[in-house]
């Protein structure tokens, strides 16, 4: 029961890995991009023998190495974390999610770490050829690592391709490709990986606008932004396609955060899409009732778009967070509590399965309960709903009042995913206007929309964090859509232990984070002409 | 190819990886062993500067294998991770820190405006010599002498006491591990200067620091590998899984596994070797009779952790029943097999290491080229 959990225990875990993982990928997306973006400047470098495009290759590279070291220090962090302080969760998903880990490590690691090497040691030792190879496997070593760990998460929105396994009390991977291919896989891995390269885009583009803001290095400047405009309007144009097919995805799997993302409480028909809203903040997960409604202060609506956006047809019904927990009949969706008890019959079954195993594993009774994990009506009509069995409670108000705690926190996820969205738009309209001035050669003298550029690096960097707190605090709460809490997911340790780990590392990034922004600073002022590569 | 195999076949299979990847760590820790003699060897900027680099050149490969273990410890054998990590919280913590640090430090040491200054990168990485490798000894040694941890039916862990972890480095077998692990990273790391680094005074005062180096080294190791024949270890019965005490296991291991001995001598051989010429002769080639030899001896304890009916993680808190073996601590034969279909990368893996590796090593570090101004220099 609810009362049974140390929710401080549970939240200083959250926070740690949520610390952990926020500060990694301020810097991942920049590598996933920028190692692209390094690998077309240096072919062009190859290609036409120009030393000016090995000059500027080798700029953008220094700013990649400052970059990638302390992505690789945040990253080991995350890996351990899973165990450290997961190690219930790690159990009971290790089956599948660490073959993606150990499959990032032996592909997609050593690849990228080999290589970089040669891409910053080797201009001299190998040949330009070799080089460039290397630059181009750096680039796609990186990407390749966000491809395993993306499986991965894409595996705990929406948990396929596996079968559960009363002996072991976890979940085991039954089809390796179902996991790899999911239709969120595959959505999750294209819209990260473009949202890394718009990030970098965005970098270069920047970057490159104070330099003619500052009338310095105006070819090397005017180059990088034909390249970051380039890559940024092809890599926007599959970021929102990727987007819109995520939605989709989303309201069949995960309908809960889908009605978080819009703050849609009431389900309807025709539903509009929320274009640009302020939620008053009365209203919010925590205080949820069947009587909680929508308390928008003031919003934008586009009418129909959410039904299309989530079902292509305007006439369709979307579901709000209300008809979830509540039930909807008419439309054929099962209510919380439903859920909840019928999970809860799932983990009792499987408690009764492990005594009856411990007691007369020959037995009659345990062969019964054996047979029922294997039965397809027992697995689809009360295991898929196995982690909902936490919120029973034998009191029936209780257990109601419970129900309406399993939402995300409905005005974080409303606003991260608007934020995303509207940006992800102005970042592809910058681009074009960009790229249609510096053609025309117009741009350099256009002081205020070069100074938006560098006022949009941070932008871009908000967007990025934005989406992940879509997809991870949307999900909430769970940590294994449907299969298991977060509250379960935690390592048993002192609550203590967690806030001294936590402080320890809010530490140790402010320190790194002010060193790695001195460094780069310094590195982009003295440009690419002066300070060696030192 | 793999799906023919049993579950206990490819057990096996990925207890020689997790063993393979464990010993190329140690071997690849001569980066942290070198961190630790930066000021010792380095008397002055540009002595340091080289053995920087020259460490600098090689410290992803170290950290990558640290990575990539962990990640195939938790494919293989997800409840060593659940148990192991969360449980002994504060030594991964530590040595999480350890590796934290380090991963910065090259590159920012010696850049402009760097807010910390060159030396506390300098002691970041003195901290990741000492700590990673004393730390991941002392850990090594509990797959030997037990962990305060149970396992519930519903395998999940609680570790038992309330000093997660640090309590494990109190243990003076553990410890006689953590330093043989300190100091052989140490005598690694000289012989790699004497053979990256084309300097006269780096290559002599890392002869003369390899006495100093080399003889603690063999004197833990000596402590560590006697102790170990001669305690009780945690066996398995194959009959019904029963974990029991059985006295001489370890040795009684080697014994049945002769093949395994055969290998932990090879090794210990080419270690004392690598080290010894390096000593009496003018040669720089010690690495390369060391460090595959460590790999060979590091291999073999390894397996006689886990082979022949062995617990490798036991429980001794009460209940022996809760060690872990490498038949209840794995993934399922489903994952196993596929992830045993990647393993098939590791030689090309290492193939390509390989041969970047010599491609960047093809001529020795010197003052030259610290100074050319055309090399990414840390």
């Amino acid at each position: 029961m609810l009362e049974n959990i140390d929710f401080a225990l549970v939240n200083w875990s959250r926070a740690q890995f949520a610390l952990t993982a926020m500060f990694h990928w301020i810097f991942v997306p920049l590598t996933l991009g920028l190692g692209f973006m390094l690998a077309f400047m240096e072919t062009i470098y190859y290609k036409t023998g120009d030393p000016e495009w090995k000059k500027l290759t080798k700029f953008w590279m220094k700013l990649f190495g400052i970059n990638f070291a302390i992505g690789v220090a945040t990253g080991i962090i995350l890996e351990f974390e899973f165990g450290t302080n997961w190690s219930n969760y790690s159990w009971f998903v290790g089956d599948i999610f660490g073959a993606p880990l150990a499959i990032e490590g032996i592909m997609a690691f050593f690849l990228e770490s080999t290589f970089i090497a040669v891409m910053f040691f080797g201009w001299d030792k190998v040949s330009k050829r070799f080089h460039l190879t290397a630059t181009w496997l750096t680039a796609i070593g990186a990407n390749l690592s966000a491809l395993w760990i993306l499986v991965a998460n894409a595996w705990m929105q929406n948990p396929v391709g596996t079968t559960f396994n009363p002996d072991t009390a976890r979940n085991e991977m039954t089809n390796f490709w179902e996991v790899l291919f999911s239709e969120t896989a595959v959505n999750k891995f294209i819209h990260t990986t473009t949202s890394g390269f718009v990030l970098a885009a965005i970098f270069v583009l920047g970057i490159s606008s104070w330099f003619l803001i500052k009338k310095r290095e105006t070819l090397f400047a005017k180059r990088s932004i034909v390249i970051a405009s380039i890559f940024g309007i092809i890599s926007s144009i599959i970021l929102i396609g990727t987007g819109d097919s995520s939605a989709k995805e989303i309201v069949k799997t995960q309908p809960m955060k889908f009605a978080a993302m819009e703050a849609l409480y009431e389900g309807q028909e025709n539903a509009g899409l929320v274009a640009f809203g302020i939620l008053s903040g009365k209203e919010n997960h925590k205080n949820l009732t069947a009587d909680s409604k929508a308390d928008f202060i003031f919003k934008i609506e586009i009418p129909s778009m959410l039904s299309i956006l989530a079902h292509g047809d305007p006439n369709q019904f979307v579901a709000g967070i209300k008809d979830l927990i509540m039930g909807n009949e008419e439309q054929g969706i099962m209510s919380y509590r439903e859920k909840i008890e019928r999970g809860y019959h799932a983990q009792q079954t499987l408690i009764a399965y492990k005594e009856a195993q411990k007691s007369n594993p020959k037995g009659e009774e345990y062969l019964a309960l054996r047979d029922k994990f294997a039965d397809p009506v027992f697995m689809s009509e009360y295991f898929r709903y196995f982690g909902y069995g936490n919120y029973y409670d034998p009191d029936p108000e209780i257990l109601q009042k419970n129900a309406f705690k399993m939402v995300p926190p409905i005005s974080m996820t409303f606003y991260a995913f608007h934020i995303m969205v509207i940006l992800g738009f102005y970042f592809l309209g910058l681009f074009a206007l960009f790229l249609y001035l510096i053609m025309r050669n117009q741009l350099h003298d256009k002081k205020w929309l070069l100074w938006a550029a560098v006022w949009t690096i941070p932008l871009v960097y908000i967007a990025s964090q934005a989406g992940w707190i879509v997809a991870e605090v949307g999900r909430q709460p769970w940590v294994i859509q449907d299969l298991m809490p977060t509250m379960k997911a935690v390592t048993q340790i002192d609550t203590t232990a967690v806030m001294i780990t936590f402080w320890l590392f809010a530490v140790v990034f402010i320190g790194l984070f002010i060193a790695e922004i001195k460094i780069m600073t310094k590195q982009i002022k003295i440009g690419p002409n002066k300070g060696g590569t030192k | 190819m793999f799906e023919t195999l049993s579950h206990l076949a490819l057990q096996q299979y990925w207890w020689m990886i997790i063993s393979f990847l464990g010993s190329t760590l140690v071997f690849l820790m001569f980066v942290q062993g070198g961190q630790t003699l930066i000021y010792t060897i380095g008397k002055t900027d540009m002595e340091r500067t080289m053995i920087i680099n020259t460490l600098g050149r090689k410290w992803e490969f170290t950290f990558t294998t640290l990575v990539t273990f962990g990640g195939a410890f938790f494919a293989s054998f997800p409840l060593f991770y659940s148990t192991s990590f969360g449980g002994a919280y504060w030594v991964w913590m530590i040595i999480l820190i350890a590796f934290v640090i380090q991963a910065i430090a090259y590159e920012y040491r010696s850049r402009p405006n760097n807010f910390l200054g060159a030396r506390t990168y300098e002691t970041f990485l003195f901290i990741n010599g000492l700590i990673g490798t004393i730390f991941i000894g002392t850990a090594v040694a509990t797959f030997f002498t037990g962990s305060p941890f149970s396992v519930n039916m519903m395998n999940q862990s609680q570790w038992e006491t309330p000093w997660h972890g640090l309590e494990l480095a109190l243990n003076l077998h553990n410890l006689s591990l953590g330093l043989t692990v300190f100091f052989l990273a140490r005598t690694l790391g000289l012989l790699y200067f004497m053979n990256s680094v084309n300097d006269e005074a780096i290559a002599q005062r890392s002869k003369k620091q390899l006495w100093f180096n080399a003889i603690p080294f063999v004197f833990f190791f000596l402590v560590f590998v006697i102790w170990l024949m001669l305690r009780d270890g945690f066996a398995v019965n194959p009959e019904n899984g029963e974990v029991f005490m059985q006295p001489y296991k370890y040795f009684i291991n080697f014994i049945e596994m002769p093949v395994v001995l055969v290998i932990f001598l090879a090794g210990v051989v080419l270690v004392l070797a690598g080290i010894i010429i390096s000593i009496i002769k003018t040669t720089s080639n010690g690495i390369w009779m060391s460090g595959p030899g460590t790999v060979l001896t590091v291999f073999a304890l390894f397996l006689i952790a886990g082979f022949n009916n062995t617990s490798f993680y036991p429980s001794t808190y009460g209940d022996l029943q809760s060690s872990l073996t490498i038949q209840n601590a794995s993934s399922s034969h489903y994952t196993l097999t596929a992830m045993s279909y990647v393993s098939l990368l590791v030689p090309f893996v290492a193939a390509y290491i390989w041969y970047v590796w010599k491609a960047i090593n093809n001529k020795k570090i010197d003052k030259d080229e610290m100074t050319s101004g055309d090399t990414h220099v840390y």
